[in-house]
């Protein structure tokens, strides 16, 4: 599951990664025609609204890509970067950068891709940047107050709108369907004639429409994370499924035998767990079997999963959702904490031993009554393991 | 294609999309440019005036943030990928070349002032911003996030306003 920075690709070779990815991002700059500070200005004219054009098509692309990935399980967006958001300093510095881009006629990444191909202007405009980036690290005692002042946090679009997601892109999209067709018609009466190249082909009109298609069935779609929840707690599905069980006396055996496979997801509370777990064992909320977290834990290679809860009923619907998910050697322990409390610490021999193999039985919880809490008071001297998240990805421009 | 003729812009849109796209998937963060400026800017300081950098609030901040060299870092590898292939692209179409650009009706020294204070400006306004049309506006676009949005807006908007009283640089 995506991200790949850094389970997969370490931190070495991402630089290698943002080498290759910058030379493809100046490459398309270039092409697109992003290495003139006339065509680039040209949208505050109304001559030339390529920047738009560009601008607006990326963004949506990279938009929708994101919300499909996410959407289908591929990418975890609890991890990628977010913007944060401080009111008073995004909308001074955008107009301050609005303010350097008609006078200067370049944004930070043309101005590059402009020098590189030999423009002076460019070259220029790139020191002016240089020296405006001095003067704030010099001035941030004055610009500090202001620059870390109305702080929402790290919130997204269409939260902030009270939109769902989808319904934010299909509105988006409208939106850079409607403005390409605008300033297309700005764009001819200003130069006095139409321009052939911006007028959209047949060809736009086929991607246009499987982009369409695409965002409404997403919209349509409920989305996968609540869906698997909310099917978890439904009765009758419940009622159909049938996860694999651990019976109290495996699961005790186990843990004398200090197997190594066993994997414990335990689903009580945080404070429930800090006063009582068993070696080997996470603390995991429904929520966490979802996402890069959740992938990481249940990857493991010849693992027993077990899922431990009070009950059985809590243990099913997470058993539920992890073969939702695709997680597979998920087992739940039957009888729930309360049944191999019962059967096994607190075990009480019967009066009446019946069969030889009952008797075994019997003598194997008798010695797993007096073990097994030897084995969570061993465990809660080593201190509460603590809970390893992925973290977002920090840092920004 | 012809030489010299550039991309259709919805397709460049969707390749550059297509591109910002497979940076988030694999590095959980968008493309930027500006964060590379202040790389470059904290990485000259450093190493003119070590000490000043030890006293101000703002280095400091940067290197609790940064263990290593600042130019060990993302952006400034990802820009002189830019470079090199903005160059690439250049020579495919043939418009590489040393020239200054300018409007007919301003004189070089018009232009090359104009230049200097408006990377001023976007230097200062993307620290202020957190980013510039790389790193806020498009990517922060891409991830749905309010706070890129939001400086998006105003970069645009800023223009706009501003567009009026700088027409004589242009048109």
């Amino acid at each position: 599951m995506a991200p790949l920075v850094p389970d997969i690709i370490g931190n070495e070779l991402n630089l290698f990664v943002a080498l290759l990815i910058g030379i493809a991002f100046g490459f398309i700059l270039e092409q697109a025609g992003f290495s003139t500070s006339k065509k680039l200005v040209g949208m505050f004219y109304g001559y030339d609204f390529t920047v738009l054009r560009v601008f607006f098509t990326a963004g949506l692309t990279a938009m929708i890509g994101v919300i499909a990935f996410g959407h289908f399980g591929l990418l975890d967006l609890n991890l990628i970067y977010i913007n944060p958001f401080y009111i008073w300093s995004a909308i001074a510095g955008g107009l301050i950068m609005g303010l350097g881009f008609v006078v200067g006629g370049f944004c930070p990444g043309t101005s590059v891709c402009a020098a590189a191909i030999g423009k002076v202007d460019a070259m220029i405009f790139i020191a002016g940047s240089f020296i405006g980036v001095f003067i704030f690290a010099e001035g941030y005692p004055f610009f500090e107050d202001f620059y870390k002042s109305g702080f929402v946090g790290y919130p997204h679009i269409f939260e902030t709108l009270g939109m769902s997601q989808a319904a934010f892109a299909v509105l988006l999209t409208i939106i850079a369907v409607a403005a390409f067709f605008i300033t297309t018609l700005i764009e001819s009466k200003v130069n006095g004639k139409t321009n052939p190249e911006f007028m959209p082909a047949k060809l736009y009109y086929g991607i246009a429409m499987v982009v369409i298609i695409i965002s409404f069935s997403a919209f349509l779609m409920p989305e996968r994370q609540s869906d698997i929840i909310n099917r978890s707690s439904d009765q009758t599905i419940m009622k159909s499924f049938q996860p694999e069980y651990m019976t109290a006396d495996e699961f005790a055996f186990r843990l004398i035998d200090a197997d190594k496979n066993l994997r414990i997801i335990d689903l009580r509370s945080p404070e429930e767990y800090k006063e009582m777990n068993f070696p080997n064992s996470i603390n995991m909320t429904k929520k966490d079997l979802f996402g890069k977290n959740g992938n990481t834990v249940f990857s493991k290679k010849n693992a027993v999963y077990v899922l431990i809860a009070d009950n059985e009923e809590i243990e099913k619907q997470s058993a539920y959702i992890a073969s939702e998910i695709g997680y597979e050697n998920v087992f739940i322990l039957s009888g729930g904490i309360n049944g191999f409390k019962e059967s096994i610490i607190n075990f009480q021999k019967p009066e009446n031993t019946g069969s030889r193999q009952e008797a075994d039985v019997n003598r194997f919880r008798e010695k797993a009554s007096i073990l097994i809490p030897e084995i969570i008071k061993a465990n809660k001297d080593k201190g509460t393991p603590k809970k390893k998240e992925s973290k977002r990805v920090l840092g920004g421009c | 294609m012809k030489k010299n003729q550039y991309m259709n812009p919805y397709l460049a849109g969707f390749f550059l999309g297509l591109l910002l796209l497979v940076t988030i998937f694999i590095t959980g963060r968008g493309l930027g440019a500006s964060g590379a400026i202040k790389s470059g800017v904290i990485a000259t300081v450093t190493s003119i005036a070590p000490s000043h950098t030890g006293n101000t609030h703002y280095y400091t901040e940067y290197s609790e943030e940064h263990k290593e060299s600042p130019l060990k870092n993302w952006l400034v590898f990802e820009v002189i990928g830019v470079v090199i292939g903005a160059f690439a692209s250049g020579l495919i179409s043939d418009r590489t070349g040393i020239v200054l650009e300018h409007s007919p009706r301003i004189t070089k020294n018009v232009r090359i002032t104009a230049a200097l204070f408006g990377g001023l400006f976007f230097g200062l306004g993307s620290q202020l911003g957190r980013g510039c049309t790389s790193g806020a506006a498009l990517s922060g676009m891409g991830v749905l996030s309010t706070g890129g949005i939001v400086t998006m807006l105003a970069i645009f908007g800023g223009a706009y306003l501003f567009a009026y009283f700088f027409r004589k640089l242009w048109i």
